[in-house]
């Protein structure tokens, strides 16, 4: 193992080397640009054997990955943003065929107003395209993750493809030192690709094909069944990973301090981190203060974020997302997940980091306030709340 | 070296079962094709005639190893499945495209243009039917000027489509491809012929076979074959390939046949009036000018 300062876009096109993708479709789109230039230089200094194709579009390189992931190739692509809904007709073209594609999306702001800069409404708009989708919140993770996904994507009861989220230039942007796991840990942990889902010179295939009302569903209920294997399959995956490299990590969701927390901020991405300090902070005066950062939107972890919350006053959900005309979907999402489980608990919705305008520990500490004394359903931060539907 | 291809092209079906309609030209552009590149031959059709007709689970009707793309995603797709058996260590096989004309000249031309730039190894056929049929007979880039579809109707304000045809031939041949050709299922010989070459050089081959559809273009279904014939004989199609950055003509009519007879004899150009005609005739004289000056023969 040897430690290097690396960007969040670094680290994971190092995770990715040690994956050894056999084709890697790119096109640039900031502030992924660093994955697909980094990953170029691999393949040139023989450090990673991949075809590395100079694509044409985000639509070509998804399209080029699925076709490669049909040759039974591992094939690796990367986007951000307005790419991320170019390319949106083949996300559910990927996960419709099971292709297991690892794709890293740079979470990013999508037009208009034209924006470069991080929040996570790219990738949550696009949950319902059959993809799984991990969210990182620090360099170390994005590399542990990019190492994880295929194992994790190609597993056989899953066969889905894998989208790892990393929030653009706070994390993709950001060094931090981070470990880099030997070549040889890698192989073992992760072996070459092997599927049936491919073309077969002995036994020709007829892949992609149509399929009408009497049959549709049924592929469709398929589809769902693997991705929702991969709950269990992650959590293999990191238990594995865990007696490999050392690290640990804690399934869809992570928890701090919500054995006995009252009031507890559910969040996801680089946020978890400033949340965490406040949490403290407020301790220290006596508020029960805890955290959750979901891990995995899809699957989505309900019975944990269910079983989290049961016993608190109440939650607020901090995202960098809105569904105009609703509330922020991953605040959706929760209060689906508590609403199953019969958990009754205050909810309120906080959106923020939009266009990659800061959150600060004041706006959390606030967050902390507000639902400890109630407030508004849904609550723009820096500009107020409204009670949509409440 | 036509006859010869023909006589070594398999015996064996690579594409039957399916749902194409009665006289469907783009079937038998696939169908040869297919007899010529073999049982390695990996296709990829995009949304479109082919696919719709041929890819209905569990009617599936390719025996070789075939997949739909997205409908802009012909050439993309295979670029993808190309590396990726090549990265899997496969050498002898053919990826091969069989786009429509929208599939090409429209919505596809962007992955279309990326995949000859990076000069993949990759045949591209384009079964040109000059309008969005799968659809229920549409105006594409394709479709020729005059022509009645669905969405350019026939009135007494506009007489069908105003738009000339996109030159796809010469726009692959712009981006100085290794290989390109244009073809017409009226002549198997020479299309399967120029499928062979295709297959014999390395990089990026484009053939655009115009395949009639009865259905679209009003004519009998045994007519197709007959039609795709008179398209050449008539001047308003012509055989030619691009290659080592020359244009050469593969076959030069002694006379041309009546653009006329040609026209009235689908029901799409039923309605054009005699200064029409006069517009299609000139505008044909003007492209073998053109042809005449610059192609070898």
């Amino acid at each position: 193992m040897s430690k290097k300062f690396l960007s969040g876009n670094e680290a994971f096109a190092e995770g990715i080397r040690l994956a050894c993708p056999q084709v890697i479709s790119a096109y640039p789109i900031t502030p992924q640009t660093i994955v697909v230039e980094r990953l170029s230089e691999m393949v040139e200094d023989g450090s990673l054997s991949a075809e590395y194709v100079h694509v044409e579009s985000e639509h070509s390189a998804l399209s080029c990955a699925i076709g490669a992931s049909a040759a039974g190739a591992r094939a690796f692509t990367a986007t951000s943003s307005q790419g991320l809904l170019y390319m949106a007709e083949c996300l559910y073209y990927a996960s419709g065929g099971r292709f297991p594609i690892v794709m890293m999306n740079a979470d990013r702001s999508t037009a208009l107003p034209w924006n470069i800069y991080g929040d996570q409404r790219d990738s949550l708009s696009q949950l319902d395209s059959g993809w799984i989708q991990a969210y990182a919140e620090n360099a170390q993770e994005a590399l542990d993750l990019a190492l994880m996904s295929y194992k994790i994507a190609e597993d056989k009861r899953v066969s889905t493809p894998y989208m790892a989220n990393l929030d653009g230039f706070v994390l993709t942007h950001t060094y931090e030192t981070v470990d880099i796991p030997e070549r040889e840990q890698a192989d073992k942990f992760l072996p070459a690709y092997e599927t049936d889902n491919r073309i077969d010179f002995d036994n020709p295939k007829n892949m992609a094909f149509s399929a009408g009302p009497d049959t549709n569903y049924i592929f469709k209920f398929k589809e769902h069944e693997g991705i929702l294997a991969a709950r269990d399959v992650i959590n293999e995956t990191e238990k594995e990973f865990a007696e490999i490299f050392g690290r640990e990590y804690s399934g869809l969701i992570e928890k701090y301090r919500t054995d006995d927390a009252e009031y507890i901020i559910v969040t996801l991405g680089s946020i978890a981190g400033l949340c965490r300090e406040t949490a403290d902070k407020l301790r220290e005066s006596g508020v029960k203060a805890g955290v959750v950062r979901i891990r995995y939107m899809r699957p989505f972890p309900n019975a944990e974020i269910a079983e989290v919350l049961r016993n608190a006053k109440a939650y607020a959900v901090l995202e960098k997302d809105i569904s105009f005309g609703n509330e922020g979907t991953v605040f959706t999402n929760v209060n689906s997940a508590l609403k199953k489980a019969g958990v009754n608990v205050s909810g309120y919705n906080f959106i923020g980091g939009l266009g990659g305008r800061n959150i600060s520990a004041g706006d959390i500490e606030n967050i902390y306030n507000d639902i400890i004394n109630g407030t508004d359903s849904v609550n723009f931060i820096g500009i107020g709340g409204e009670d949509n539907g409440k | 070296m036509a006859n010869k291809v023909a006589e070594s092209i398999s015996r064996e079906e690579f594409f039957y079962g399916h749902k194409a309609c009665a006289g469907c030209g783009g079937s038998l552009a696939v169908r040869a094709a297919l007899k010529v590149l073999g049982p390695n031959a990996v296709s990829v059709l995009p949304a479109g005639c082919m696919s719709a007709v041929g890819f209905n689970f569990p009617q599936l009707c390719f025996s070789n190893n075939s997949i739909i793309s997205t409908f802009a995603g012909t050439a993309s797709m295979l670029t993808g499945v190309e590396a990726g058996l090549r990265a899997r260590g496969f050498k002898d096989f053919t990826a091969v495209g069989f786009a429509g004309d929208g599939g090409t000249a429209d919505i596809g031309i962007q992955a279309l243009s990326g995949a000859i730039d990076r000069n993949d190894n990759i045949i591209y056929i384009c079964y040109d039917n000059e309008a969005y049929m799968n659809t229920g007979i549409q105006k594409s880039g394709l479709t020729p000027f005059g022509a009645k579809t669905t969405t350019t109707p026939a009135g007494s304000n506009i007489h069908g489509n105003l738009h000339n045809k996109k030159n796809m031939f010469e726009i692959a041949a712009a981006h100085d491809i290794p290989y390109a050709a244009t073809a017409s299922i009226g002549n198997i010989p020479d299309f399967i012929a120029k499928v062979k070459k295709a297959s014999q050089i390395k990089g990026t081959k484009y053939i655009h076979v115009i395949a009639p559809c009865p259905t679209g273009w009003g004519v009998a279904p045994d007519q197709t074959v007959e039609i795709a014939k008179e398209v050449v004989e008539s001047g308003l199609w012509y055989l030619a390939e691009y290659e080592n950055g020359t244009f050469k003509l593969n076959y030069k009519p002694k006379e041309f046949s009546s653009v006329e007879a040609y026209l009235k004899k689908q029901g799409r150009f039923k309605h054009l009036t005699d200064d029409d005609i006069q517009i299609i005739t000139a505008s044909r004289d003007k492209k073998w000018e053109y042809i005449n000056r610059t192609f070898e023969l």
